[in-house]
């Protein structure tokens, strides 16, 4: 997503009066140090925690992987299990993966062909002895199915559960249960540099890294407040429009080319996302045919991953995953360029199967 | 049944090859898909789901049978 206007002004008058160190005493460190902790307070308000439970990163994924090794260094005498969805960010799952290389263990949980979570199974499996951590995603990055966060935290009982927040923070709703939260500034139209981690007060969680980890870059985060403090007061009226967008995509991709299969849910889902597969197409193809057409997309196909495995989400719905496309709209997303991609995509998809004989 | 060799195929081709083949089988007949791209496992009963057949399960590694329904 590009960067929100607001974010971008942040970030030049951030570079300009917030390039000292925070932690020093002249003028222009505590100018830095006053940006910071209004950066700060922002987040703290938003999402309902003290500000000094609100932890900057430099990235999301850093946000991920500070949340799950520290909470599951910290709940280590209550056991160590790790407890996700099949559908977490793969930030979550490389997390999970060093968990059980170092002896731990992970279990994941699947979802139905909507990309649901099992609340079923869900509920069974964090009630196991030994679950140090839940993880739940609030809303696929891949397909947009939104999770019950709110059932799946009761499910939880006593065990604490991150939430990955970063596709609901800008345009969705956030969940208000959880011990940890983590969000990517970048899918709001943050910077790229910029993660947030909020623990709840009582929540056990000890820092993964050594004494001395700083922060990431001061301008970064506080263009990520001010892009999403922005994001936030056009949302109502951005998801109402970008949703209707969707729906328009979804119907039409549905109606005007064949073998199509629309993923993830038509109706709890973020209102900016969709992403849906063509039989026969090979992903990547499909993806630089969008690109030369000025359309600017991503595909959770095999061709187009640098380890050649398919969308570990779509695997994990059952949906098929050659030639699939997810389409993230935005603030400067216009109807006619959605007009357009819909006018575009038939005769694209039929020229790349003409080319395999289908 | 019908064997189809796919091993060493990038998705989409062996759906590509089980699409082209399916209706040299009988009715209630099986094709039966090598094929070793990791997507195979979930393009091949997705297609079956697509296109109205019955995917018949892996009987071996990097092996899918389907029977054909209509």
């Amino acid at each position: 997503m590009p960067l929100h206007p607001a974010g971008r002004e942040a970030l030049l008058a951030a570079l300009e009066d917030g390039w000292a160190d925070p932690q020093r005493l002249y003028s222009q460190a505590r100018r830095a140090r006053q940006l910071l902790d209004a950066a700060r307070g922002f987040f703290s308000d938003f999402l309902g925690v003290p500000a000094s439970q609100v932890t900057f990163t430099a990235n999301g994924t850093a946000a991920v992987q500070a949340a799950v090794l520290g909470a599951l260094a910290a709940r280590r005498r209550f056991g160590a299990t790790l407890v996700h969805s099949t559908i977490e960010h793969s930030s979550v799952l490389h997390c999970a993966a060093q968990h059980v290389r170092g002896g731990g263990k992970a279990v994941p949980v699947g979802v139905d062909r909507l990309g649901r979570i099992d609340l079923d199974e869900w509920t069974e499996t964090v009630k196991e002895p030994g679950v140090a951590l839940a993880a739940l995603i609030s809303a696929s990055h891949e397909v947009g199915t939104v999770q019950p966060v709110e059932l799946a935290a009761d499910a939880c009982g006593e065990v604490p559960l991150l939430v990955d927040a970063s596709m609901s923070a800008g345009l969705g709703e956030v969940p208000g249960k959880w011990s940890y939260l983590t969000a990517s500034a970048r899918k709001w139209g943050g910077p790229a540099g910029v993660g947030v981690l909020a623990i709840r007060k009582g929540a056990r969680w000890v820092s993964p890294w050594p004494d001395g980890a700083r922060e990431a870059d001061l301008p970064s985060v506080v263009a990520a407040a001010a892009a999403l403090h922005a994001v936030r007061e056009e949302a109502a009226e951005q998801a109402k429009r970008l949703s209707a967008l969707i729906d328009r995509i979804r119907v039409g991709v549905a109606r005007n080319v064949p073998d199509v299969e629309v993923v993830g849910d038509p109706v709890d889902r973020l209102p900016h996302l969709v992403t849906f597969s063509c039989l026969y197409v090979d992903g990547e193809a499909l993806l630089h045919a969008l690109d030369r057409r000025g359309f600017a997309v991503s595909s959770g196909s095999s061709c187009t991953s640098s380890t050649l495995q398919p969308s570990h989400v779509l695997a994990a719905m059952g949906a098929l995953t050659h030639g699939n496309i997810r389409i993230c709209l935005h603030r400067d997303t216009l109807e006619s360029d959605v007009d357009r991609f819909l006018a575009e995509l038939p005769g694209i998809v039929r020229e790349l199967r003409a080319e395999v004989g289908m | 049944m019908i064997e189809l060799d796919c091993r060493g195929q990038r998705c989409p081709l062996p759906v590509i090859e089980l699409a082209r083949s399916i209706g040299s089988v009988e009715i209630g007949g099986v094709v039966r898909i090598l094929a070793d791209d990791p997507a195979a496992a979930v393009d091949i009963p997705a297609w079956c789901r697509m296109r109205g057949h019955e995917y018949a399960g892996s009987p071996a590694a990097a092996t899918y049978d389907v029977k054909r329904l209509a």
